[in-house]
């Protein structure tokens, strides 16, 4: 068995997986649509610490959604 | 499996040149050619401050009093403080820097050529520029106190050359 489409399929997968920094994405100074307030984790004080909650009782997980500046990943 | 391996090789050095970006000990690149038509400062020997902003950017709002104090303290001794927005609307960007009211320059990269030449790898970012136009520190976000104590140590000893 020629061994090369498979060599060539595991390269060119490995290239263009998610992994590859050099792929078009959204840059950070693209993410203004991102940072709107609908995408904000704690638009709703209630309803984010009821899910909180959820997730620390029942899934034994807490913490991790402190990112500063809403869903543009700023700083 | 030679033409296979060109093909990869080629690839990859293409998607490399692509992430090229500038780094500390490059000259800064002329910000007139990446923002025509912005009304820009001289900045030859000035040591320049370049920070990449927008007006959704709660980290970068933060940041424009501690500019404010540095352009007040420093702008007499050589300082040069310039603040790219990357708004898409230009609207937004001129009602952010009307409200703010700072005293440095504020230009609009409204095609965002300069932020993709420098491709900031968070907002915000700034690049401190010495008196020869070598990029000499690159900050990536802004922590406040600490930061600006780091801005000001690092414009004092650039100014000091």
């Amino acid at each position: 068995m020629n061994p090369s489409p498979f060599l060539a399929l595991a390269l060119l997968g490995g290239l263009f997986s998610s992994c590859s920094p050099a792929l078009v994405r959204v840059q950070p100074y693209e993410r203004g649509n991102l940072a709107g307030p609908l995408l904000s984790q704690d638009r709703d004080p209630l309803q984010k610490a009821m899910t909180e909650h959820a997730y620390f009782s029942r899934e034994a997980s807490f913490g991790g959604g402190g990112v500063g500046g809403g869903g543009c990943g700023c700083n | 499996m030679k033409t296979l391996t060109t093909a990869f090789v080629t690839v990859l050095a293409t998607l490399s040149m692509a992430s090229a970006k500038p780094e500390v000990g490059q000259t800064m690149p002329k910000l007139a050619t990446l923002l025509p038509g912005a009304a820009l400062p001289a900045t030859t020997g000035k040591v320049v401050l370049v920070d990449f902003w927008a007006s959704w950017c709660a980290p970068c709002k933060a940041s424009f009093p501690c500019f404010s104090r540095l352009h007040q303290k420093y702008s007499g001794k050589g300082l040069v403080i310039i603040g790219i927005g990357v708004d898409d609307d230009p609207a937004k960007h001129q009602a952010f820097a009307a409200k703010e009211k700072v005293p440095f320059t504020l230009v609009h990269d409204a095609q965002h050529k300069a932020a993709a030449f420098f491709s900031p790898s968070t907002m915000p970012s700034s690049y401190l520029v010495d008196r020869k136009g070598v990029i000499r520190y690159i900050h990536t976000g802004f922590k406040g106190a600490k930061t600006e104590e780091e801005y000001t140590k690092e414009i004092e000893e650039l100014l000091a050359k």
